[in-house]
């Protein structure tokens, strides 16, 4: 074990699969010399030389179709976006081209996109946003959002050993603030796998993300009424761990279902009417939804925190449903 | 004035040979450009017959374009070609009768039925299946080409584009990658004149398409499309220049579309001079006289390939409509790929 950062877990599973298979490269803007916009591929050009550390132009269209075709030819691309939001400009190759690919030509694209992501600090309406939601709807990509360090480092690992186009949702406000230890040695953290953040009984919470430390916060307020809170960390939205949902639904019979992505349209819908449909009879009380607002992120710090879902919104949501 | 290179047509047995085709490949392109127009013409026949749903391209004019490129390109050469590209997939060896099966939707089309008409390859052969999306491919023939330089593979990756999506930014980002990058890659612009109804001069403003190759920092030629020995001289060039370390390079290739966009169009906007200009240019006509001159066709020859391309044809549509349609219930199988997929000569 050792001790890292958020961050310095998503660079050493990356150094780690990069050092252990020659397929893998890393591309994007700035992850060379500079070593990424955050730094996490800091050192990685001195090591790996400038062809798999490659400085692309500012083409993100380039970068991800570049990573399709490099992947169908047998490497193992890593893109970097320098923020998600700009994943917008190769939703084309993602959607249309990557995703597609498998079943349609029977050729799997094999790449990761990374995407830091997430608000929190004023980052504006270009550089804060979770589009997570919008790409869990397009069938052949998977989506992965680790919460702790360890898993951000085995998810990863994960997400390069995948025969799929695979986004990685790394959240931006957690890059620092996060410190855990992680197993030195390499390690998978399987897709598809809940992880219990915290046991309980009374009322479950479902999310991902950064939101998994959010709701940990509120589970400890409740703390003092009583009321013990289950939280349930998704790890991974595509595909995502149904059945631990279900059941943790069926023993606590509440469900509050919390992200940072907008609230219309947002995963919180399918997890919520997967619940309704299959857990029905189980429910003590409606199932409670809270996520962004259906705004652009907004840039000045009050609207922002509006704009986010924070703590004491949790701690009001889980005390109703308590309550009911 | 242009600034990319026009290039010179090939006049004699003696010149091909020096770009490294000998009569007996020169007779196999011929046939290879008829096969192309076989199956389009047969193809438009099933469709009218009902037997194809959906809809129905071809890239009549264009097999002398598409055969002259693939046949440039080596074996281990990979590339994505387009909806006027069949003569692409042909040479490059697909069984005409699989090509029947992916027009009508049969399970044993390149694409299972989960695709129609031209959307398909056999990744074996080095082909990448198109997306309707233009020209979405060329990034990712450009991806290929640095998977060859990372891995400092003597290999080549070809990437086909029309002269409408060359308005795309797509275009752009490829070319500029490839440009910085100095990528094993060769850029065929199938400039048919047409983009559905749109005319050149509505899609781009440069003299010549061929003209922007310079701000990437690479080679323009413009070339005869209806040359077939004209392309492959060129794209061999190209092809081998890359292989060499050369960088890429555009190559536009003029024809005209001699049908509408699709079975559906009519191409009432096209003027009737222009279609009957370009008809005298026909591909396989121009290819087949100058076999008689300079290369002795005999009419035994000529007959021998015109019957084993019927009856190749023949029994590909037999073949084709013997396969089943797809199961409906294997709706969902292969969204996702599995690790087992992986197991591929490319991905060794
Ligand atoms: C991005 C995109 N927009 C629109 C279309 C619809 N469309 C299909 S082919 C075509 C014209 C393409 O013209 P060109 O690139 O010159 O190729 P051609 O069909 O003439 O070979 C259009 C507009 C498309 N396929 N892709
Ligand atoms: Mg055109």
């Amino acid at each position: 074990m050792a001790e890292m950062t958020y961050l310095q877990a998503i660079s050493d599973g990356l150094r780690v699969e990069m050092r252990r298979d020659k397929r893998v490269f890393v591309i994007g803007e700035d992850v060379g010399v500079y070593g990424g916009a955050f730094k996490v591929t800091l050192g990685f050009q001195e090591e790996f030389g400038p062809w798999r550390v490659i400085d692309s132009p500012l083409s993100e269209t380039a970068i991800v179709g570049g990573c399709t075709g490099a992947a169908i030819m047998g490497m193992r691309p890593v893109a970097e976006m320098q923020f998600a939001d700009f994943i917008s400009c190769a939703w084309d190759q993602l959607v249309t081209v990557a995703a597609k690919q498998r079943y349609r030509a029977g050729t799997p694209v094999p790449i990761v996109v990374r995407l830091p992501s997430g608000g929190g600090f004023s980052g504006g309406p270009f550089h804060s946003q979770n589009p997570e939601s919008s790409f869990a709807h397009i069938a052949g990509l998977k989506v992965v959002c680790p919460a702790t360090p360890e898993d951000a480092k085995g998810l990863l690992i994960s997400a390069i050993e995948d025969p799929n186009p695979v986004l990685y949702f790394e959240h931006k406000h957690l890059y620092r603030r996060l410190k855990a230890d992680v197993p030195e040695e390499r390690y998978t953290v399987p897709f598809g796998k809940a992880r219990v953040h915290r046991e309980g009984d009374d009322v479950t919470v479902v999310t991902w993300g950064a939101m998994v430390h959010t709701a940990g916060d509120a589970a400890k307020e409740l703390e003092a009424d009583g009321v013990s809170v289950e939280i349930l960390d998704l790890r991974t939205l595509i595909p995502w761990d149904k059945k631990a949902v279900l059941e943790s639904a069926e023993k606590t019979s509440k469900v509050l279902v919390l992200h940072e992505d907008t609230r219309t349209g947002g995963f919180g819908g399918e997890i919520a009417s997967t619940i309704a449909e299959e857990a029905f009879e189980h429910l003590d009380a409606p199932i409670v939804r809270i996520a962004a607002a259906d705004s652009p992120v907004p840039f000045s710090p009050p609207l922002e925190k509006a704009f986010i879902p924070q703590v004491d919104d949790v701690v009001k949501g889980l005390k109703e449903l308590a309550a009911y | 004035m242009a600034i990319a290179r026009e290039a010179e047509p090939v006049s004699s047995l003696h010149e091909i040979r020096e770009a490294g085709l000998d009569r007996e490949d020169l007779l196999g392109m011929y046939r290879t450009m008829l096969i192309t127009r076989g199956i389009e013409e047969r193809g438009h026949i099933l469709y009218k017959q009902g037997k194809i749903p959906g809809s129905f391209y071809t890239g009549r004019g264009n097999e002398a374009s598409s055969v002259g490129v693939a046949t440039a390109m080596g074996g281990d050469d990979v590339g994505t070609p387009l909806h006027r590209d069949m003569g692409v997939h042909v040479t490059r060896g697909v069984e005409p009768w699989r090509i029947f099966a992916q027009y009508m939707g049969r399970a044993d089309g390149p694409t299972r039925g989960r695709d129609g008409n031209v959307h398909m390859a056999d990744s074996k052969l080095g082909l990448l299946a198109m997306v309707s999306h233009l020209p979405a491919m060329l990034p990712v023939a450009v991806g290929c080409a640095l998977a060859f330089r990372i891995r400092e593979e003597r290999r080549v990756s070809v990437g086909w584009f029309g002269e409408g999506a060359s308005a795309r930014g797509d275009c752009h980002e490829a070319m500029n990658l490839a440009g910085v990058r100095r990528l094993p890659i060769v850029f065929i612009c199938d400039n048919n004149q047409w983009a559905y109804s749109t005319p050149t001069h509505l899609e781009y403003a440069c003299e010549t398409l061929a003209d922007r190759a310079q701000a990437y920092g690479f080679e323009g030629v413009v070339v005869d499309g209806t040359d077939v020995l004209a392309v492959y001289r060129e794209a061999k060039r190209a092809i081998e220049k890359a292989r060499e370390g050369g960088g890429p390079t555009m190559i536009e290739s003029l024809t005209l579309r001699m049908e509408g966009h699709a079975v559906h169009d009519d191409a009432f906007y096209v003027p009737k001079e222009m279609f009957e200009e370009w008809a005298k240019r026909d591909p396989i006509e121009r290819f087949r006289s100058w076999l008689r001159e300079n290369a002795a066709l005999t009419d035994d020859e000529e007959d021998e390939v015109a019957a084993s391309v019927k009856k190749l044809l023949a029994d590909a549509i037999n073949r084709a409509e013997e396969s089943p349609l797809p199961d409906p219930s294997s709706l969902t199988e292969g969204v996702f790929a599995t690790p087992e997929d992986l197991d591929t000569p490319h991905h060794k």
